[in-house]
């Protein structure tokens, strides 16, 4: 069992209550992704799984090992191995994208090698390489200020997939790309994660990615699972109870402005 | 409804603050007994006027010269060495005094834990007291320590800016976005690579222009500690000024001026390559 979650609940500390008492079980080299509306607790789900956040009760365990008893060092160790992409990226505007892809290594590496690189790039070949898999190997030498969306989230993957992690999770990794761009790197993504053996969880908004990419559906609602299915399983009417939103009324549609024309005399 | 739409919650909170700003004013002017219709009155402007026209010309004798040109040597020396000491001692106590490299601030929304807050107090103190005591008073001790001379200016220089650096750096790495540093701690980095990776970036044009500043502001200093015998062009003005030389003071106010603008260009060339 790769990553498991026992009566998991989180509360952010605006008092706002993200999960309550989450069970999940995902295995070794599965393929998931979660679906769910706006604020339904999908990135503080991805959170708690990458031990980015530490869930108020309940147990988290990652690759056999429970990350909140571990000591701070064996815990860093433990990060090292897991992956997550962020929904908008944070990296400073001012660094080249090839340290911010080389940074991916930063766990691997020692303090001595790390600042080097910060000097010089020690691993040009690698961040061309793994930018080359998204179409971005042009932008090497540009600085993270200079790229639009989609591309800040293809530099964070392309960050994660230098990395080589374990345990890839992903935070709505192609929100700011078009629809061929998010296809191609959805696709990167799951073909990496099956040739290494990669565990993968994405949250995606849009359910035919997720539907055409993952095996698995998991739909996420008030900071609880709704449904854990077979993407074959997901059907109209489950999709509905997910997205259901009482809150939002249509405005009515204003009738259009009368122009009179008062002809002058 | 209107209401609660209209009203922006802000408003109260600021008025207030200008309102405290404002009441805080009146008793500072009526403390430190400013009274501007002082400068207008005849005879301290005929006083002030007598000792301005002095100045003129400035003394630009060969001998002065020269003697001028090793001051401003010893002046710079002093400024720079006091900043290199100062720096050995305010970049490491920045980073404990702030929360940049907390581990346990990445995984509690940038709240670092009880401990680490804890910890950070005693080293706030130190930078405190380290830069409370003016860099004069200190010159006055090292005098007596190590006697007349540069030395003097020197260590002084190091132990009060050392104090300033480090509350000033600490407060420039917790202004800049700090989700850089949290991912990179949060994917298994060190403390120290993910601060040189995740803020050093953002805030490096920042702290090269506060310490340009701040090494512009140590010449001034050892100008000011030159009067009680530390050295440089300090001890030359306090000897003009006692000879009643106004030439010699001008020349020497003019270096000043040519230093200041020397370390503003400095900052703006620095700055540009950097940006």
């Amino acid at each position: 069992m790769t990553l498991q979650l026992t009566q998991v609940s989180l509360t952010h500390a605006n008092g706002v209550q993200a999960l309550r008492d989450v069970d999940l079980h995902i295995g070794a080299s599965e393929q998931v992704a979660i679906i769910g509306p706006s604020g339904a607790g999908k990135s503080s789900l991805l959170n708690v799984l990458a031990t980015a956040l530490r869930p108020g009760n309940g147990e988290l365990q990652v690759l056999g090992e429970r990350a909140w008893q571990l000591s701070a060092r064996q815990r860093q160790r433990l990060r090292a191995r897991i992956g997550l992409i962020h929904q908008s990226p944070p990296l400073p505007p001012r660094q080249r994208v090839v340290t911010a892809v080389l940074a991916g290594k930063l766990g691997q590496w020692g303090l001595g090698k790390s600042l080097l690189n910060l000097l010089h790039p020690l691993d040009i070949p690698g961040a061309r390489a793994a930018l080359a898999r998204l179409d971005l190997s042009d932008k090497l030498f540009a600085q993270c200020q200079q790229l639009s969306g989609g591309q800040l989230q293809r530099v964070g993957i392309a960050r994660v997939l230098y990395q080589a992690p374990e345990v890839l999770l992903a935070d709505e990794p192609v929100s700011a790309m078009d629809p061929v761009l998010a296809e191609h790197t959805l696709s990167v993504l799951c073909r990496h994660a099956r040739q290494h053996n990669v565990t993968l969880v994405a949250s995606l908004h849009a359910v035919e990615l997720a539907l055409a990419h993952f095996s698995r559906i998991i739909g996420v609602r008030d900071g609880q699972i709704l449904f854990d299915l077979a993407a074959g399983e997901v059907d109209r009417e489950l999709l509905d109870k997910l997205y259901a939103n009482e809150q939002l009324q249509s405005p009515p549609i204003a009738p259009p402005p009368l122009s009179v024309q008062i002809p002058r005399c | 409804m209107l209401t609660r739409d209209t009203r922006d919650p802000a408003t109260l909170p600021r008025l207030l603050l200008s309102l405290l700003a404002l009441a805080l004013l009146w008793p500072s002017i009526r403390l430190s007994e400013l009274d501007l219709s002082v400068l207008v009155a005849s005879d301290s402007q005929s006083e002030m006027g007598r000792f301005v026209a002095a100045f003129w010309p400035p003394a630009h004798g060969a001998e002065f010269i020269e003697l001028l040109l090793q001051a401003t040597l010893q002046t710079l020396a002093i400024a720079t060495a006091g900043m290199a000491l100062a720096l050995l001692l305010a970049v490491p106590a920045s980073l404990l005094a702030s929360r940049a490299l907390s581990l346990s601030a990445a995984s509690r929304a940038g709240h670092p834990n009880y401990w680490g807050q804890l910890l950070r107090w005693p080293v706030r103190g130190v930078l405190i007291f380290l830069r409370s005591v003016p860099e004069i008073v200190w010159a006055l001790l090292f005098v007596r320590a190590v006697g007349l001379g540069p030395t003097a200016g020197v260590l002084a220089i190091a132990i009060t800016y050392s104090g300033m650096l480090g509350k000033v750096y600490a407060e420039i790495f917790e202004s800049t976005d700090q989700r850089p540093a949290h991912a990179l701690l949060q994917s298994g980095s060190g403390r120290l690579a993910a601060f040189c990776y995740g803020i050093l970036p953002n805030v490096a044009a920042e702290l090269l222009s506060y310490t340009v500043y701040r090494w512009e502001c140590a010449i001034r200093a050892s100008v000011v500690m030159g009067f009680v015998g530390a050295g440089g062009l300090g001890q030359q003005m306090d000897l003009s000024l006692r000879m009643f030389a106004g030439g010699e003071v001008a020349s020497l106010l003019l270096t000043f001026l040519v230093l200041v603008l020397f370390a503003d260009q400095l900052s703006r060339l620095l700055r540009w390559r950097l940006a």
